[in-house]
C-alpha cells in the first residue's frame, strides 16, 4: 500500500528582514512575480485563480493572511485535489535574516510531490526576486 | 565527412526479447541483422533500472550518483554535461526524437523545458537543449504536453480514447486491467498503426534526416517509448502473437509455493511488494497486488510486449532504408539499446523496482559500427554499461572523451574488453517515497551479481543478494548468507565499495513523482 496523503516541506534562509519576504508572500496578487510557472492570477476576496504555465487554471481559497504571524495559507480547490493545504511561514531569525518555510499537504499523495516541487522553486523565486543569492533549499523527506 | 550516429533506444525492454539474444517470441530481423554485422553485447547493464536516472547516464556518461538524478522525478540540471553538446561542438547536427525524460512529466506549471517546448515548436530557445538542436518528444500515450500528444489531439482526437490511461484519477500509476485476461496496464487500442507512437517516432526521425544536407554529420537519438507499459499496441497488430500460445517465461515459477519460497529467500521488500503491503516506488501501480498475477496474464503481457518489439524493429527498418536512400549507409553507426528491463512475469512480478536481477539489469545492446570502419563482427561477453555509450559516441566522432565521462568506449570484442579493463558494472537504486526508503548498490562482475542494501524502511543495512550466474542464471537462489560463498562475497563487496562513483553534492531534490 502507498500513502493516500502526502506532505512535503521546504525551507530556505534568506538574508533579508522578514518583512521584505512577507511583502511578497502576503500579497496574494503578487504570486506570479515569484512562483515559477504561474503565468498570471486573479484575486477576488478569498478566491484566487492562478493560471499555470501549461494553461491550466487552478482555483484556490485563501485561508490565512496573517501579517503578525507572517503566515499565508491556501487550499487548491481544483477537482483533481481531494484535499490540499499549503502554508508559507516567514520566521524572523532576529539577525536581519529570516526563514521561509513552505509546507504542502495533499490528497492524493502524488500531487504533494508536484506542488511541493513547485513550492521549492517558489522559495528560490522569492530569493531571486529579492536579489538574494540562492542557497540550497532544505527539504524534508516526503511523508 | 565523418561517421553518422543513430542511437536507438527503447524503453523497458528485456534482453531476451530480441531474436539475436535467443528470444523466440518477437521477430526482430532488423536488429538481428545489425547484430550479425556488428557487435552484440551479452552482458550490458544499466546504471539504474528506472527511466530518468538511466537516460541521464546515457546522455552524461556518468553514474546516477554523479549526475545526481537518483530517481524518477529528479530533473537532470539543464547545465549537466551532455554528449550531444560535445558532438554539436564537433560539428554534428543533433536531434532527439521520441522519449527524452530527463525532466519530470507531471508538470502543470511547465517549469521544465521539455514540457513547454512542444507549445513553441521543435527548436529549443537558445538554439539547443542539452546539446540537441531539434527535439520532437513523445511518451507512452496521448496525455500531456509533448509533441506526439499535441499532434494526436489536434489531428486525431477520435483516437485518443483508445489508449490506456497510464495514470488514474488519483494520479497513481493505473492498476486497471484489460485485454482478455484483465492484466494490469493492458488495453485493446483500436488506433491505426501509422498513428501509434512507434511509427510516429520513425516518421519524425525520417523527416528530420530529410532536412539535413547530404554532407552533414549527425547524431540522432531515436527513442521509442515502447515496450514500456501500458501494453496497448494497435489492435490490428495484436494477432501477430496469440497469447494463448505463449509459453510461460522460464523465470516464472507457476507453482505458487515455489514462487513464494524464492521470494522469501530475498530481502524482505521483494515479498512485501508481492503481497501488496509495500510499494517502494511510483512506477509500480499502487493498487495492484502482484500475488494476484495469473499465468494467463503473464502470457498476455508477454504477447503484447512482443508485438510492440516487432513494431519497433519494423520502424527501425524503415529508418535504415531512408538512411540508405540518402547515401549514408556506409558511414552509419547504429547503437540499439534500452534504458532498463522489465520483470515481465519473473518471480511472479511485473514492471520494475528495486530488484537488481537480469530481468531489469540485463539489457539488449547492439553496436553496428559503420561499414566504412571495417569492424569485425563479434560477441562481447564481458560486462559493459550504458555509462560507456557517451565515450563510444565520442570515439566514433573522432573526438576525445571529456574527463567528466566515467565509462570507456565500448570494446569491439572480448580481447579488447579484457585489455581495457572491462571487468565490472555498477548499478544503484535510491528511492524515497512517502516514508518508504530503499537503497541498494550492485556489482556485476565475473559471473556474480552482488547487491548490498543500505539502511532503509525495510532493511537494516545487513541484507543483500548474491547470485552465481553460472549455477543460477535465473537468480533464484540467494547465496548472501551461504558460508560457502563468504569469501567471494567479501571480495565482491570490497570491489563494490572501492569503485563507487563520486556523489553529487548537494543532493538534487525530488520534484515530481515521475
Amino acid at each position: 500500500m502507498t500513502a493516500k496523503r502526502g506532505s512535503v516541506r521546504h525551507a530556505v534562509r534568506l538574508a533579508c528582514p522578514p518583512d521584505a519576504v512577507w511583502a511578497l508572500v502576503g500579497a496574494p496578487e503578487r504570486v506570479a512575480e515569484w512562483f515559477p510557472g504561474i503565468a498570471s492570477c486573479t484575486v477576488d476576496g478569498d478566491q484566487r485563480v492562478v493560471m499555470t504555465g501549461s494553461g491550466l487554471p487552478m482555483p484556490e481559497r485563501l485561508l490565512t493572511v496573517d501579517p503578525t504571524l507572517r503566515r499565508f495559507q491556501y487550499r487548491i480547490t481544483a477537482p483533481m485535489f481531494v484535499e490540499h493545504l499549503s502554508t508559507i511561514d516567514v520566521h524572523d531569525l532576529g539577525d536581519g535574516t529570516c526563514l521561509a518555510v513552505y509546507s504542502v499537504d495533499v490528497d492524493p499523495a502524488p500531487l504533494a510531490l508536484v506542488i511541493g516541487g513547485a513550492a521549492r522553486a517558489g522559495l528560490e523565486g522569492l530569493a531571486g526576486l529579492l536579489g538574494l543569492e540562492t542557497a540550497p533549499v532544505a527539504t524534508a523527506t516526503p511523508r | 565527412m565523418g561517421r553518422k550516429i543513430l542511437l536507438v533506444t527503447t524503453d523497458q525492454q528485456r534482453y531476451d526479447t530480441l531474436g539475436c539474444n535467443g528470444g523466440l517470441l518477437s521477430r526482430t530481423p532488423v536488429v538481428d541483422r545489425l547484430a550479425a554485422e556488428g557487435i552484440r553485447f551479452e552482458r550490458a547493464h544499466p546504471q539504474s533500472v528506472v527511466c530518468m536516472p538511466s537516460r541521464s547516464t546515457i546522455l552524461t556518461g556518468q553514474h546516477p550518483s554523479t549526475h545526481g538524478v537518483w530517481m524518477n522525478g529528479v530533473p537532470l540540471p539543464t547545465d549537466a554535461p551532455s554528449v550531444a553538446e560535445e558532438l554539436h561542438r564537433a560539428g554534428y547536427r543533433t536531434s532527439l526524437i521520441g522519449k527524452a525524460h530527463f525532466e519530470p512529466f507531471l508538470d502543470p506549471f511547465f517549469r521544465f523545458g521539455e514540457n513547454s517546448l512542444a507549445q513553441t515548436g521543435t527548436e529549443p530557445p537558445g538554439g539547443r537543449h542539452r546539446g540537441f538542436e531539434h527535439l520532437e518528444l513523445a511518451t507512452h500515450g496521448v496525455l500531456g504536453p509533448l509533441h506526439y500528444a499535441r499532434w494526436m489531439m489536434a489531428e486525431h482526437p477520435e483516437a485518443l480514447g483508445g489508449f490506456y490511461p497510464a495514470i488514474d484519477g488519483s494520479l497513481q500509476v493505473n492498476a486497471a486491467g484489460g485485454g482478455d485476461t484483465d492484466a494490469p496496464q493492458v488495453k485493446v487500442n483500436p488506433i491505426d498503426r501509422d498513428l501509434y507512437h512507434t511509427d510516429w517516432v520513425a516518421d519524425r526521425t525520417m523527416a528530420w534526416l530529410d532536412s539535413l544536407g547530404a554532407d552533414e554529420d549527425w547524431f540522432c537519438w531515436m527513442s521509442f517509448p515502447d515496450p514500456h507499459h501500458p501494453w496497448d499496441p494497435p489492435e490490428s497488430e495484436v494477432g501477430r502473437v496469440d497469447w494463448r500460445e505463449v509459453p510461460l517465461p522460464a523465470g516464472y515459477p507457476e507453482d505458487r509455493a515455489e514462487r513464494e519460497a524464492i521470494l522469501d529467500a530475498k530481502p524482505r521488500h521483494w515479498r512485501l511488494w508481492y503481497d501488496g503491503t509495500l510499494v517502494s516506488n511510483y512506477e509500480a501501480p499502487a493498487d495492484w497486488v502482484p500475488a494476484t498475477l495469473t499465468a494467463d496474464q503473464v502470457r498476455e503481457v508477454n504477447a503484447r510486449n512482443a508485438v510492440e518489439c516487432e513494431l519497433i524493429d519494423e520502424a527501425l527498418g524503415r529508418v535504415l532504408d531512408r538512411i540508405a536512400e540518402r547515401g549514408w549507409a556506409d558511414d552509419l553507426d547504429v547503437v540499439f539499446t534500452t534504458d532498463h528491463g522489465e520483470l515481465q512475469g519473473d518471480f511472479g512480478l511485473l514492471f520494475k523496482g528495486p530488484y537488481h536481477v537480469d530481468a531489469l539489469m540485463r539489457i539488449p545492446l547492439v553496436w553496428r559500427p559503420a561499414p566504412s570502419a571495417a569492424a569485425v563482427p563479434a560477441v562481447v561477453s564481458r560486462p559493459v554499461g550504458l555509462v560507456d555509450l557517451a565515450p563510444t559516441f565520442c570515439a566514433i566522432a573522432g573526438i576525445g572523451a571529456p574527463g567528466w565521462m566515467q565509462g570507456g568506449s565500448l570494446p569491439v570484442d572480448d580481447l579488447d574488453a579484457g585489455a581495457r579493463g572491462f571487468e565490472r558494472v555498477l548499478t544503484e537504486w535510491d528511492s524515497e517515497l512517502f516514508g518508504i526508503d530503499v537503497h541498494l548498490r550492485t556489482l556485476m562482475r565475473d559471473h556474480w551479481v552482488c547487491s548490498a542494501y543500505r539502511p532503509g524502511t525495510s532493511h537494516d543495512g545487513t541484507e543483500g543478494e548474491l547470485y552465481d550466474l553460472d549455477d543460477d542464471p535465473r537468480q533464484q537462489v540467494n547465496r548472501w548468507d551461504d558460508p560457502a560463498a563468504a569469501a567471494v562475497k567479501a571480495d565482491l563487496l570490497s570491489d563494490l565499495w572501492d569503485h563507487q562513483p563520486p556523489t553529487r553534492s548537494p543532493r538534487l531534490p525530488l520534484e515530481a513523482p515521475v
